[in-house]
């Protein structure tokens, strides 16, 4: 437990003393949801309905933009070795960075989204359920990105090899994501997508951080 | 190629033995058949020229990469055994390294300290780093040090590790040679009490108890 706080600790405090890796990926998910009712103009019907995708597909796409950093600056300076070397199961290591991911990159954009959704012209009960879909959803994301993460170590241009690998993973969370916002506005019953949200986030829990850990193992043979 | 390299040893269990390892680095045989077995106490020296495959016994002696056939034992029992459990007794310094170059000295050893489940009160991991000549900049970001004083904090790393072996990748790299003589003081003192070394260096090393493996 002391090793897994000790984990997260150590790379958030290696994020505060480089903002702007993350600056980047916080800037991306506003501009680009900021761009669509620029470009689409003041028509609120259809803002407020494509809003949830919008801003869903532009969580997947910020979250992507932060993955790399999960292991590739440890692998080069040698600290993944170290990790794994060190006496503590590289589970809970992976764990620890999965987790620092998430409240790096996931946490940040539950908390934007409500400021996002004003722009769509969206109500308090969609801002709401939109917020709870994306806390939900978020650690998700990172969960299984950090095996795109691990599974590209090493490789070269591993980030866009990543993004064809991760992103078909991400379709049924942004299908339930935004499928319970917009069942929310038409009047209909959420319950079953934050369900099927819960369950795959306990789905991921339960297995990516093992396969992550060995990812990073034969990633360091 | 056979190295035997035991002392009376009042511990048994402290014991780092290789049998028939083969290392194979792509279409390459690197080695075949070694056998190496260090007691308690003991220093080995592996030497060869670039490319033969030190880093690679290294590792394999590590546990970090699994030999093509053969096996690595700690103690009678094999690596693969009960990784936590030698990874606990392990400490191995590679090529790079493998400090966080945004934090400090000190946050550096200290976070190592945690994660490797050694106590380490702050006052002991400031002894340890100006042990090493690092007075003074034990609170300044990694990447302002130089080269040389990378490798003064992972002296400071060794002494603060508490490990029984020590598997050293080009230890002597970058180093002045006021700091050479203080790490073959530091790894005669781990000598002394007991502990293991494996090492490699192009540089002549005058270590007690110690036998050279060439490769």
């Amino acid at each position: 437990m002391r090793a897994l706080l000790a984990i997260i600790h150590r790379d958030l405090l290696l994020v505060m003393r480089r903002k702007s890796e993350v600056l980047t990926a916080l800037f991306f998910f506003v501009v680009v949801t900021s761009l669509f009712p620029l470009g689409i103009g003041a028509d609120t019907a259809l803002l407020r309905k494509i809003a949830p995708g919008v801003i869903w597909v532009a969580a997947l796409l910020s979250t992507l933009l932060g993955l790399h950093r999960m292991f590739a600056a440890d692998y080069q300076d040698g600290a993944l070795e170290q990790l794994v070397l060190s006496s503590q199961s590289m589970v809970l290591l992976v764990a620890g960075k999965i987790i620092a991911h998430w409240i790096v990159c996931g946490l940040p954009l539950v908390l934007l989204a409500p400021v996002i959704g004003i722009q769509f012209d969206l109500d308090a009960g969609s801002l709401s359920v939109l917020m709870a879909t994306l806390l939900l959803g978020t650690p998700v994301l990172s969960l299984l990105g950090s095996i795109g993460a691990a599974l590209t170590l090493g490789v070269r241009g591993g980030s866009v090899l990543m993004s064809l690998l991760i992103l078909p993973l991400y379709i049924p969370v942004l299908i339930f994501g935004a499928g319970a916002v917009y069942a929310n506005s038409v009047g209909l019953d959420t319950s079953g997508h934050f369900s099927l949200l819960g369950a795959i986030l306990i789905l991921a829990l339960a297995f990516v951080p093992w396969v992550s850990a060995a990812a990073v193992k034969i990633a360091i043979e | 190629m056979t190295v035997n390299l035991s002392t009376i040893s009042s511990n048994p269990a402290l014991v780092l033995e290789a049998n028939g390892l083969c290392c194979v680095r792509g279409e390459r045989e690197l080695f075949s058949g070694l056998n190496l077995r260090i007691s308690t106490g003991n220093c080995l020296h592996v030497r060869g020229e670039n490319g033969v495959g030190k880093t690679s016994l290294l590792r394999l002696l590590t546990g970090l990469s699994k030999p093509e056939s053969g096996e690595v034992l700690w103690g009678n029992q094999s690596i693969t055994l009960d990784p936590i459990a030698y990874h606990h007794e392990l400490l191995f310094l590679g090529h790079r390294d493998a400090l966080k170059e945004d934090l400090t000295a000190l946050e550096n050893i200290q976070m190592y300290a945690v994660l490797d489940d050694v106590a380490l009160p702050q006052e002991k991991a400031l002894a340890a780093l100006w042990r090493f000549g690092l007075r003074g900049r034990e609170n300044l970001p990694v990447n302002c040090l130089s080269a040389g004083q990378k490798r003064r904090v992972l002296m400071a790393r060794m002494l603060t590790r508490q490990a029984k072996l020590w598997i050293l990748d080009e230890p002597f790299n970058a180093l002045d040679t006021q700091a050479v003589q203080e790490l073959q003081n530091l790894i005669a003192e781990h000598l002394s009490f007991g502990g293991l070394v494996v090492l490699t260096s192009h540089q002549e090393v005058s270590i007690p108890n110690m036998q050279v493996l060439e490769l």
